[in-house]
């Protein structure tokens, strides 16, 4: 019996295949979410057939805000629970998470590896993945290239905390003549305060951070976020995978 | 629904915008009610209630004003009903709680207003509730901000008595307050013509105590492993509670009751074993507001006890119906509605201590903190909930919502999670 989690988040897909023991991850996948999760779910089901593994032959949990469009999943499990279950198997023990998502940025702590308590941002989508695509795109540049400016820049402040007036605010900026790199590095840390608010808030005993979500190639958020918070953030190549890697250990 | 359009019209009321209204309002209650198994017979009655909801209810008032009786609007559980009834008059609750009349009520309002208020001030302005219409009166109080200033821009339309509600809990605010439903007395007979002697206040006493009475024998059934009843139903119970006639309240909750009894006797539960026992606490929900409960209660909870003002705060405490002399029937109905705890007193650490007191009685798994958007007060006041909550050890969830349907989604993902987070621990 193969494990299938199916990750289907408001910006990217990512499905992982794992092991009958559990312990290794034999194929992933991500893909964008598209307009329609059901038209996600029937691609990832085909993904799978493509490489063996079909309904019968395995267990299969849904998660993320398009898992109730997934028919063939034998469990629903919110993506909070399988965040948490996904970093602990991949960071080895207790930590905080920082899940900067497409729309939404969550803290989850675990402790005694469960879900001991976690916050959501409220509806807004400043401090979201949603938030940095947006300035990118106002900045005319690539999601990667944003973290490669903002690490050559000095930081600039960025007063807004709504994206819409953010927008203008970057807007003028430029207008202003300030250089792209400072106007960068202003946008990466806007996001990362909001987080590091979220994350005093939340108040979580743990004594380090693990980032997953889109965030976790950049090596400088990590830095930007643990300066700022004063604790260790690490985060891992297969970061981005947490929600699908713990609906497939929860199947 | 029996035809009321003339009656409707009558009121005055805008019959278009209206229609809108009754078309929604079946398929929601289907959706959130009707859908739910193993319901107790003795909802029927409740069914039918909201079935008529502009209909019925509002046509006996309109009898009872026919013979001259006076009917009186209230928006908050410190309103001393007792009084209402003593002049032979009629109560009825009046706050909004659908997102329909929201917009009415943002024509005149700040948006930063929470939805309770915009909500009441939009069904009276735009004319589309029957009780708004009909009631003679309506009987404001000085509690939050936000419907202080409400009051005054109600008033331009309708005649409104506001109760200067004190702010403390010292000896000289609870005299305050004495004196308040003292003057609130005065106004009752003036405007009814009719004098509250202390043998009808004394009646009046018994009449709401009953009610009281009543809903604790309800709530009381939360208490139990095996629950008889939703969650959800008790919510609109105690909704109705405010509009409907509580002699005939009383006695069909009571009846419901004696159902409930031989469930309990049955083990009959309407949840699956596992369920979680979750309590909420914070803003009001005022009907056709069940939301947060629909939610839990298909996730994998179950609402055992609310305390709110829809809930725990509207019955508890009964006011000492041993007294005879008007003064002392006052300060008898003083002792009972200030020890409401409200977020619009400082300090209000007795909330905290009813909430905890609360999570044991009720045997709670969890509690979701839920406050209406908007609403400074609860919200403020939930930093201490939250940190009480945690050093007793209690899981509590924090949630801001309003009356919209657009947050339902990520409503769902947090409490999915946090009864995840129960069943894990
Ligand atoms: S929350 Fe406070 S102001 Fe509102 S009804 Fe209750 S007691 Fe009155
Ligand atoms: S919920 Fe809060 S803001 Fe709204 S009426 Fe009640 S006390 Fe006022």
């Amino acid at each position: 019996m193969y494990n299938v989690g199916i990750d289907i988040g408001s910006t990217a897909a990512k499905a992982v295949i794992m092991s009958e023991d559990k312990k290794e991850i034999i194929h992933k996948l991500l893909m964008p979410t598209g307009w329609s999760s059901k038209e996600t779910a029937d691609m990832v089901l085909n993904w799978m057939n493509e490489r063996g593994v079909n309904t019968e032959n395995s267990n299969i949990t849904a998660t993320g805000y398009g898992r109730v469009s997934v028919p063939y999943a034998n469990k629903v499990i919110t993506e909070i629970t399988c965040h948490g279950k996904g970093a602990l198997f991949l960071n080895g023990g207790d930590c905080a998470i920082i899940d900067i998502g497409g729309q939404d940025t969550k803290i989850i702590s675990i402790e005694n590896g469960v879900v001991s308590n976690f916050l959501m941002n409220d509806k807004c989508s400043a401090g979201t993945g949603r938030f940095l695509e947006i300035m990118a795109n106002t900045l005319g540049v690539s999601l990667s290239e944003i973290f490669n400016l903002a690490e050559q820049g000095e930081e600039i402040s960025i007063s807004s905390i709504c994206t819409v007036f953010a927008e203008s605010e970057v807007i003028s900026l430029i207008g202003k003549g300030c250089s792209k790199n400072d106007i960068a590095c202003g946008v990466v840390s806007s996001i990362a305060n909001k987080v590091v608010n979220l994350c005093g808030k939340h108040n979580s005993r743990s004594e380090s951070y693990f980032l997953t979500g889109g965030f976790c190639d950049s090596e400088y958020m990590c830095r930007k976020l643990s300066q700022k918070l004063k604790k260790p953030v690490v985060t891992n190549q297969l970061a981005r995978y947490a929600g699908a890697i713990g609906a497939s250990l929860l199947a | 629904m029996a035809d009321y359009r003339q009656m409707w019209k009558d009121l005055g009321m805008d019959l278009e915008l209206h229609d809108q209204l009754c078309e929604v309002l079946p398929t929601a209650f289907g959706d959130v009610y009707l859908s739910q198994e193993d319901r107790p017979e003795s909802m029927d009655y409740y069914n039918f209630v909201v079935s008529e909801i502009h209909g019925v209810r509002p046509a006996e008032l309109i009898e009872s004003q026919k013979k001259g009786g006076k009917v009186f609007g209230t928006f908050c559980v410190f309103v001393p009903d007792e009084i209402i009834f003593a002049a032979d008059a009629i109560a009825t609750g009046l706050c909004g709680g659908s997102q329909f009349w929201v917009p009415g009520g943002e024509k005149v309002l700040p948006t930063n207003t929470c939805p309770l208020i915009k909500a009441s001030v939009g069904a009276r302005l735009e004319k589309t509730c029957p009780f708004f219409r009909i009631a003679d009166m309506f009987v404001g109080e000085t509690t939050c901000d936000g419907k202080k200033k409400a009051w005054e821009i109600l008033a331009e339309d309708v005649p409104i008595h506001v109760m200067d509600m004190p702010q403390m809990k010292r000896q000289k605010d609870l005299d305050a307050w004495t004196n308040e439903i003292s003057i609130f007395k005065n106004k009752v007979e003036e405007f009814t013509g009719n004098e509250v002697t202390s043998e009808k206040l004394s009646q009046a006493i018994k009449l709401i105590n009953d009610k009281r009475r009543a809903l604790k024998r309800l709530y009381e059934f939360r208490k139990n492993e095996n629950l008889p009843i939703s969650g959800k139903d008790v919510l609109l119970i105690s909704q109705i509670a405010f509009y409907d006639d509580p002699t005939r309240f009383a006695s069909m909750t009571n009846k419901l009751c004696d159902e409930l009894d031989e469930r309990v006797k049955n083990n009959i539960s309407v949840f699956t074993a596992g369920t979680k026992r979750i309590m909420l606490t914070g803003t009001p929900m005022a009907i056709p507001n069940w939301k947060l409960h629909h939610i839990v209660e298909t996730s994998g909870g179950a609402v055992v006890v609310e305390e709110t003002c829809t809930g725990t705060r509207y019955f508890e405490n009964l006011v000492d119906e041993t007294k005879t002399i008007i003064d002392e029937q006052i300060e008898a109905l003083t002792d009972r509605y200030m020890k409401i705890n409200c977020a619009c007193f400082t300090p209000n650490t007795g909330r905290i201590d009813d909430i905890l007191r609360l999570a044991k009685e009720y045997n709670v798994d969890g509690i979701i903190d839920v406050n209406l958007k908007f609403c400074n007060l609860y919200d403020t006041e939930g930093y201490f909930v939250e940190r009480a909550l945690k050093e007793a050890g209690i899981p509590v969830l924090g949630i801001e919502t309003d009356y919209t349907d657009q947050d339902a989604e990520q409503l769902r993902t947090r409490v999915g999670a946090f009864i995840e987070m129960l069943s894990n621990k």
